[in-house]
């Protein structure tokens, strides 16, 4: 800066080294842990120096808490909120921002209201309408007199149902249901030259295409940050997977550390724990790496 | 801001909004809207009727000393974390804006914690904090019996509140360096050259620059409290020991599927829904706020 301030200067980085070792600690605590055998991890104080037992370790982890199948699973959750989010969100903005319709504000305060409410708050009314998808719609036409008029007139009776607990859909769709996504393409679309509409337009282009060839290739850089955001979201979520997958089979990676924990009575297998630890904050931790730019940016923009 | 060139046919307008309007409408308003049914009448669990019971849930929740026993945990975990995290990041982040040597190598791992699962995170500080084994165990040594999150419940809530705060340091990092970086260099050099030192420049200059930042943050953090601090609890403590640490949320959950209490955890949600809509209105005053200032 401007001035010499060297003792300034010395706090400064004093107390930024001090906030580096608060962030990195846990990290390196959990590796270290994950490198000792049982003996040693229990040791007060435990010793800083890696143990030699690491890949032991992470094997029994993996095999323990059956990682492998619940990683995969947890890959097609995340890649498919993302990929849903990234889809659907791009849908709903380009509706709003390039057309005019009646009722189309009424359609944005709806989706806008969507942001105040997580999932967490409506969790158990969410798992009844997941555990028949279709019981909304049932409901709906059962009070409009709608099923009592197509069983007069068929003779059917209407039952609707479709169960999707245990399945990805079940985990996916709600979680893809929120506005987030919808405001950040919004905001771009509304910084697009409307120049590039007309002369869209004067070349014949129609809306379909126009939104395909020319608003989703400039909406590159909104879709790579909201995907990096909403796969770390959904990687990251525990509620909603804990409910819904009461089949092994397609538990996630996140809910099965709860395996883990060293039960009260039992060896205190901490080394175990911390392996398993590290293998379920390792891929959310590299896309944070690897992704830095898009992370930050998506964060930012995803919260205005 | 609208568009001033559009597509006539608005019919496919609509259409592109259709499966957004879908998902919303079965994923959150109907579960939505059936929760303030369920909160009004008292549901039997897997279905078989329900009776009509008026205020009746909501009464006996407010009469329910565990359920004003869980605001007080909900309270006191998000007043004390969102400071924690928000003070530790608001130094942090200042610190780096000053651009001294390394300042990049904080701004890229600052971050990091930020990207781990609350229940990931919640393990290792389990861990970490255990008091047989790990750090505080080292502590324990010294003084026997000083820390026992197992039995005690300070330190239990001390230590959820940790795991919480690791967390969002690196969240509250970003938005406060970002704010910092917005500020115009010219400003501060100006200041600089009328001779004020930096903690001066500080406190006249980029604080008020970035209240607006502040108020978004603890807007953002308290709700997150609410239910990010889900997968920490039910890792490092399970709501215990005696309910030390039995937050909102995961009170709903255990009320609602380990009770089998249907009604009584639609009636916590609503009330719930109700605090979280109160603070989202005060922060989009806020928001109203910080579009002035420009």
């Amino acid at each position: 800066m401007v001035e010499r301030t060297p003792i300034l200067n010395f706090f400064t980085h004093l107390i930024l080294f001090a906030g580096f070792v608060f962030c990195v600690a846990p990290f390196v605590i959990v590796a270290i842990a994950a490198s000792h055998n049982l003996k040693d991890v229990n040791d007060v104080p435990m010793s800083l120096l890696p143990g030699s037992d690491f890949w032991v370790n992470i094997k029994t982890a993996w095999t323990t808490a059956d990682l492998g199948p619940k990683l995969f699973n947890s890959f097609i959750m995340a890649f498919g909120v993302a990929a849903g989010k990234v889809i659907v969100s791009a849908l709903t903005a380009f509706s709003i921002v390039y057309f005019r319709y009646p009722g189309r504000m009424l359609i944005f305060w709806l989706i806008f209201v969507t942001l105040m409410l997580p999932l967490e708050v409506r969790i158990v009314p969410t798992y009844a309408v997941v555990a028949n998808v279709l019981d909304p719609y049932q409901t709906i036409m059962d009070l409009t007199g709608l099923s009592w008029l197509i069983q007069k007139i068929s003779g059917v009776q209407v039952q609707l149902s479709l169960g999707l607990l245990n399945s990805y859909s079940g985990l996916i769709l709600p979680l893809v249901a929120t506005a987030t996504g919808t405001f950040l393409y919004r905001q771009f679309f509304l910084t697009v030259p409307d120049e590039l509409t007309e002369a869209a337009r004067m070349d014949g282009a129609g809306a379909l295409r126009f939104f395909v060839d020319i608003l989703l290739p400039l909406s590159r850089n909104n879709m790579a940050a909201l995907g990096t955001i909403m796969f770390l979201w959904a990687w990251n979520q525990y509620l909603w997977p804990l409910l819904i997958t009461t089949d092994q089979s397609h538990a996630m990676a996140v809910t099965e550390l709860k395996q883990l924990i060293p039960n009260v009575g039992g060896a205190p297998e901490w080394h175990i724990a911390m392996a398993g630890t590290l293998i379920v904050m390792l891929p959310p931790l590299i896309v944070v790496v690897l992704m830095q730019r898009w992370f930050v940016r998506g964060l930012i923009a995803t919260e205005k | 801001m609208e568009k001033r060139v559009t597509f006539g046919r608005w019919t496919i307008g609509i259409l592109f909004a259709v499966p957004q309007l879908i998902l919303i409408f079965t994923f959150f308003y109907w579960p939505a809207g059936q929760a303030v049914y369920w909160s009004l009448t008292l549901q039997q669990p897997w279905g078989g009727g329900n009776i009509w019971v008026g205020l009746d849930n909501f009464r006996s929740i407010l009469a329910n000393a565990d359920y004003w026993n869980s605001i007080t945990a909900s309270m006191i975990f998000a007043g004390i974390s969102t400071g924690l995290a928000m003070v530790i990041a608001l130094v942090l982040a200042a610190l780096t804006d000053r651009q001294l040597a390394g300042s990049s190598l904080y701004r890229v791992v600052l971050i990091w914690p930020y990207g781990i699962a609350a229940p990931a995170l919640a393990l290792a500080f389990r861990f970490i904090l255990a008091p047989e084994a790990g750090f505080m165990a080292v502590v324990n040594k010294v003084w026997p019996g000083f820390w026992d999150p197992g039995l005690d419940g300070a330190d239990a809530m001390a230590s959820i509140i940790i795991a919480f705060s690791w967390k969002y340091v690196g969240y509250n990092f970003i938005f406060f360096l970002a704010a910092f970086q917005a500020i115009p260099r010219s400003l501060i050099e100006a200041a600089a050259m009328d001779g004020s030192g930096v903690i001066r420049r500080f406190w006249d200059i980029q604080f008020p620059l970035i209240t607006p930042t502040i108020f978004f943050l603890l807007v953002i953090n308290i709700t997150e409290s609410f239910q990010d601090s889900f997968g920490i609890v039910d890792i490092m403590t399970a709501g215990g020991p005696a309910n030390a640490t039995n937050l909102m949320v995961y009170k709903i959950y255990s009320d609602g599927f380990k009770g089998l209490d249907y009604s009584g955890a639609a009636a916590q949600s609503i009330i719930l829904m109700l605090l979280i809509i109160a603070l989202t209105i005060v922060q989009f005053r806020f928001i109203e706020r910080r579009v002035h200032y420009r």
